[in-house]
């Protein structure tokens, strides 16, 4: 008797996190579409210029045409690739450079002002200079993708080495552990969860880092797109571009976020 | 002959800004088989015994002898177990104890039989496939227990392994590890801060006072009550005899040691 009052209480409470579920999603909806119709009414009625603010069915016609006559497809390939690889180059290279200092003091401490002033430069800034070095191509791009990660990447996953309690350690010096034993059976696993931590914020910050390169090496990508409609003033191009940005930057996101949950489940570890 | 023998060691820590000297002048020896417990209060230099021992740290001055040979790496006959499990969580409880056999390169399927028996006797069948925090505390110290004891270690150094359980789980596994110690002949070197537990488990205590750690005073445990489980012991009239003693013995100390 009473069991069975306690289940109806708890379906009640079932039911009212679904309605509010169910509130929530249609309110997103809402906003979407409220948001796109005010747009185009807005541009038709011209209380906004539809030149430079475009409309929405001007873009998505932009769009499905520049699809259908392959002057988008490369230029969306290119941005991806320069985008992931960007992301991988910088969180590799910022998780290689965490494990240097962490295996030497000294370099360590060597390095700390470096590090300090790296980690506070604006590295988008450095922009010209990869130019000037690595050629105006998907190179150069590819490395500020990389570059704006490394070292908030190394400074995130060096604090997490250190903060593994020493007890693990000694569990393991107790048995005769090197330290390179130290590190992959105790260390190395323990900071997992912050290197993942970690790539959801880098697949971010690589989006800024390419897309401010192809605006500065200005001959293929998104980015290219953005700053050539900006120019000869086809706004509908530009807003078509950073509408293919938002959606592309938003499914790597969550790609990166499923990676994120099947790494927690198969934690690496011998 | 004596398995092990310190010879008046002496350590000293240091900081940017300050040195602790935590122990001095500590020797003492101990024979096959025997149960030493070191008592103190905290901050006595216990642990950093008990490191020294391992071969984790080196002492500043002093020497360390197995065997009467001295040694000064991390010593293979030795295994160390601490006050909380540090079961690894993300290792089920099996590749937790195989850590040691693996750290030496002596991982095989024997060892894995080994691993399963052993925990069958302490009481833990059935857990090799879980991960440690689906364990109450006193199962997880347990498992650590095993964990210490697969790699065969001759003597064992406890750095206060029941002091974080609760009263009655830490009865019983004084009793489980009395007699684990017993039934395989190992050496071992408690440290703790309970006098009813370093009575009911030892056979000799070394009572320690602070700054610099150094050796106030050792005990022989009563041999009528050496050989009953610790549980028994403390309804023992001895142990309340010793009792008093060691409990005299810290409060002259804290009463030397007070500000003047
Ligand atoms: N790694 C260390 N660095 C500096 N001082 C330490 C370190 N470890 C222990 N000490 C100091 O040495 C003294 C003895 O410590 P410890 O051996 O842990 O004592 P116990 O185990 O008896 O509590 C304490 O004063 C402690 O602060
Ligand atoms: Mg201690």
């Amino acid at each position: 008797m009473k069991n069975s009052s306690d289940y109806q209480l708890f379906s009640a409470y079932q039911k009212q996190l679904k309605t509010e579920k169910k509130i929530v999603l249609i309110w997103q909806c809402l906003l979407l579409i409220g948001f796109f119709s005010l747009w185009e009414l807005s541009s038709r009625l011209y209380w906004i210029d539809p030149l430079l603010f475009s409309s929405p069915s001007r873009i998505i016609n932009l769009v499905l045409e520049r699809f259908a006559n392959g002057t988008m497809w490369t230029h969306l390939q290119i941005t991806m690739f320069e985008t992931i690889l960007g992301f991988i180059i910088g969180t590799l290279l910022g998780i290689v450079l965490a494990i240097m200092l962490w295996a030497s003091e000294r370099f360590s401490n060597i390095m700390d002002p470096y590090l300090v002033i790296m980690n506070a430069m604006p590295k988008v800034a450095l922009g010209p200079i990869f130019i000037v070095a690595l050629g105006p191509g998907y190179i150069s791009i590819i490395a500020m993708g990389a570059i704006i990660s490394i070292i908030i990447t190394t400074l995130v996953v060096y604090s997490a080495f250190r903060e593994i309690d020493p007890n693990y350690r000694k569990v393991l010096l107790s048995f005769g552990a090197t330290k390179w034993q130290c590190f992959h059976k105790a260390v190395f696993p323990a900071s997992l969860p912050v290197m993942i931590s970690t790539l959801k914020v880098n697949v971010g910050l690589s989006w800024v880092g390419v897309i401010v390169g192809e605006f500065l090496v200005s001959k293929q990508g998104l980015g290219y797109l953005i700053v050539y409609g900006f120019q000869v003033f086809d706004f509908t191009l530009v807003m078509a571009s950073l509408l293919l940005i938002a959606i592309i930057a938003a499914v790597m996101y969550k790609l990166v976020e499923q990676l994120e949950k099947w790494l927690i489940r198969h934690r690496i570890d011998s | 002959m004596s398995l092990l023998t310190l010879s008046n060691i002496a350590h000293l820590y240091f900081s940017k800004n300050t040195y602790t000297k935590a122990l001095d002048q500590i020797s003492f020896q101990v024979k096959k088989g025997e149960f030493i417990s070191l008592l103190g209060p905290s901050g006595c230099g216990k642990s950093t015994i008990l490191s020294i021992i391992a071969g984790l740290i080196q002492p500043t001055s002093g020497e360390v002898l197995v065997n009467e040979a001295s040694t000064n790496t991390s010593n293979q006959l030795t295994g160390y177990m601490l006050q909380q499990d540090y079961l690894f969580p993300w290792k089920t409880v099996l590749d937790n104890i195989l850590l040691g056999p693996q750290i030496r390169k002596q991982q095989n399927a024997s060892m894995r039989e080994r691993a399963n028996q052993l925990l069958e006797e302490v009481g833990l069948p059935n857990v090799a496939d879980l991960y440690p925090h689906s364990l109450s505390g006193g199962m997880r110290q347990r498992a650590a227990l095993v964990r210490t004891l697969i790699t065969e270690p001759e003597i064992l150094l406890l750095d206060e392994p029941f002091s974080a359980l609760d009263y009655q789980t830490k009865l019983k596994l004084e009793d489980l590890v009395f007699k684990m110690l017993r039934t395989y002949h190992k050496t071992a070197i408690l440290v703790t801060h309970d006098i009813g537990e370093a009575i009911s488990m030892s056979d000799r205590i070394i009572v320690m006072r602070a700054n610099p750690g150094t050796i106030a005073k050792i005990f022989d445990v009563p041999i009528e009550i050496r050989n009953e489980i610790p549980f028994l012991v403390r309804r023992h009239q001895k142990y309340d005899l010793l009792f008093d003693k060691i409990w005299n013995e810290l409060n002259q100390q804290e009463a030397k040691s007070a500000p003047e």
